[in-house]
């Protein structure tokens, strides 16, 4: 059975775990850190040490803004956003839920949309979102939404695209080639 | 005339509009020819490749196809396409077994990918092909004396792909200055506008966003420009917000780069979409007003 920090270091994004020193820049580079239970150089050790449950069902990851400012900072190259991706990719394959964010539940209404229409719908995306999380959250939302409508920003309906068959297509061969390797 | 195959991303057709627009309104004036990728899909996305990093690749190589039979570099002018499809594109050439796995899923629809496509962000473009230079000597209406806080965000400059410095970029200062304005000094011109999270985590945008309109109020900015159109409307569309949240007054305008060299080019308001902004352009309007009064009675 492998260990929590080979099964990282051998998701897509975490390879380099184990080049850190726990020096401590990603989580200074980080603009979210404050808002996260574990910041970026704790998760890191909790992995090293570990803590597969606490680290997957943790919300930290989900706070992640994809700036990349740990990844140009960090002097190992470890790539902390990358490594981000797939400890939220390793969290959402293996069925962990967390409560404290609605970040999954956003990301999936985002790539719902891209599959059911091609494009990201945006009015579409956000609808699905409100519905599934919180629909009480979408009326403080209504005046922002109203100025995008009225400013001419958000179209109610999706743009009918050709490809999305054949995306759908390339996204199902691609499970089946991957399941079969 | 210099061609380019065109990605425009799906959010300069809906939340950005105005930077669709105003990159067709620039384009002739500028000698640039963008011919839309025919028939294209979402470039894979941030979220995608969060939740299954592999299959977003497999996403963004269905464009990456469909560009190179074009024989042209693909341009995007998404920050967040450009990351997405570049990291795609780099990781394909690097990766041979993905390559191989994506190449069989591509095949069902008679597509393959040989790595050959050169994926471009369109400031780079603006920066280095057309160059501010050029774009200078095209200028009928100068913005002289115009404040403008550029504002990089992230996914212009960060993964570094080599286009400008990650912690102190210059280009957008370049172009804004080859318009004749003003790009004032911006301590926080490449820090994060909260990106996507302002969906699910909007107490922690609003933050940030507070911080980037106050850092650019205090130097003097009369409006911020930026290429991107996530950070685009996170400063434009939820300005309110902050407001609401931190008491504050702003309503400082948020164009696009693209439409301030429009305005430069002396293209009118509204084919730069110029109408979409919710922060009302007027001050920046006014000034250009003005100065074409002050050019006109010869003060």
């Amino acid at each position: 059975m492998k260990s929590f920090v080979e099964e990282v270091a051998t998701t897509p994004g975490g390879e380099n775990i184990c080049a850190c020193i726990q020096c401590g820049v990603c989580t200074g580079a980080c603009p979210a850190a404050s808002e996260m239970e574990y910041a970026p150089r704790k998760v890191i050790a909790l992995i090293r040490a570990g803590m597969r449950d606490k680290v997957l069902s943790s919300s930290s990851m989900w706070h992640c803004l994809s700036c990349y400012m740990c990844t140009v900072r960090c002097p190992r190259g470890i790539k902390p956003t990358e490594l981000v991706h797939a400890l939220e990719s390793l969290a959402s394959q293996h069925g962990f839920r967390v409560k404290e964010t609605y970040t999954p539940a956003m990301y999936r209404s985002f790539v719902s949309s891209i599959k059911s229409n091609g494009r990201v719908h945006e009015f579409g995306m956000m609808l699905k979102y409100y519905l599934t999380t919180n629909p009480l959250a979408a009326l403080k939302m209504l005046t922002v939404g109203l100025q995008l409508f009225l400013h001419k920003r958000m179209p109610l309906m999706p743009k009918k695209v050709k490809g999305k068959e054949d995306l759908s297509r390339i996204i199902q061969r691609f499970r089946e080639v991957r399941a079969s390797q | 005339m210099k061609y380019y195959t065109y990605f425009p991303g799906c959010s300069a057709e809906a939340t950005a509009i105005g930077l669709g627009l105003s990159i067709q309104a620039i384009s002739k004036p500028l000698d640039i020819e963008l011919i839309e990728l025919e028939d294209w899909t979402c470039c894979g996305s941030t979220p995608y490749g969060s939740l299954d990093k592999p299959e977003s690749i497999a996403v963004a190589a269905r464009n990456l196809a469909l560009a190179e039979k074009t024989g042209l570099d693909l341009v995007t002018p998404c920050s967040s396409c450009f990351i997405t499809l570049h990291g795609a594109n780099l990781e394909l050439k690097h990766n041979l077994k993905l390559m191989e796995q994506v190449n069989g899923a591509l095949a069902v629809v008679n597509l393959e990918y040989h790595g050959n496509v050169r994926v471009r962000h369109l400031t780079e473009v603006l920066v280095n092909d057309i160059t501010p230079g050029a774009i200078a000597s095209r200028v009928q209406q100068g913005l002289n004396g115009l404040k403008v806080a550029p504002y990089y965000g992230c996914q212009l400059v960060r993964p570094d792909y080599g286009f400008d410095d990650p912690e102190s970029p210059q280009s957008l200062d370049r172009l804004v200055e080859s318009l004749g304005a003003e790009a004032v000094p911006y301590p926080l011109k490449n820090r994060c506008c909260g990106g996507s999270l302002i969906i699910s985590e909007e107490s922690l945008a609003l933050g940030l966003l507070h911080k980037l309109l106050d850092n650019a109020i205090e130097n003097g900015a009369q409006c911020i420009t930026t290429p991107c159109p996530l950070c685009h409307i996170n400063l434009d569309a939820y300005q309110s917000r902050v407001n609401s949240k931190f008491k504050t007054d702003y309503t400082l305008p948020v164009l696009f780069v693209t439409q301030l060299i429009g305005l430069a080019l002396g293209i009118e308001a509204k084919a730069l979409g110029l109408n979409t902004n919710i922060v009302s352009p007027g001050p920046v309007l006014n000034h250009i007003l003005a100065v074409r009064q002050e050019v006109k009675s010869g003060t």
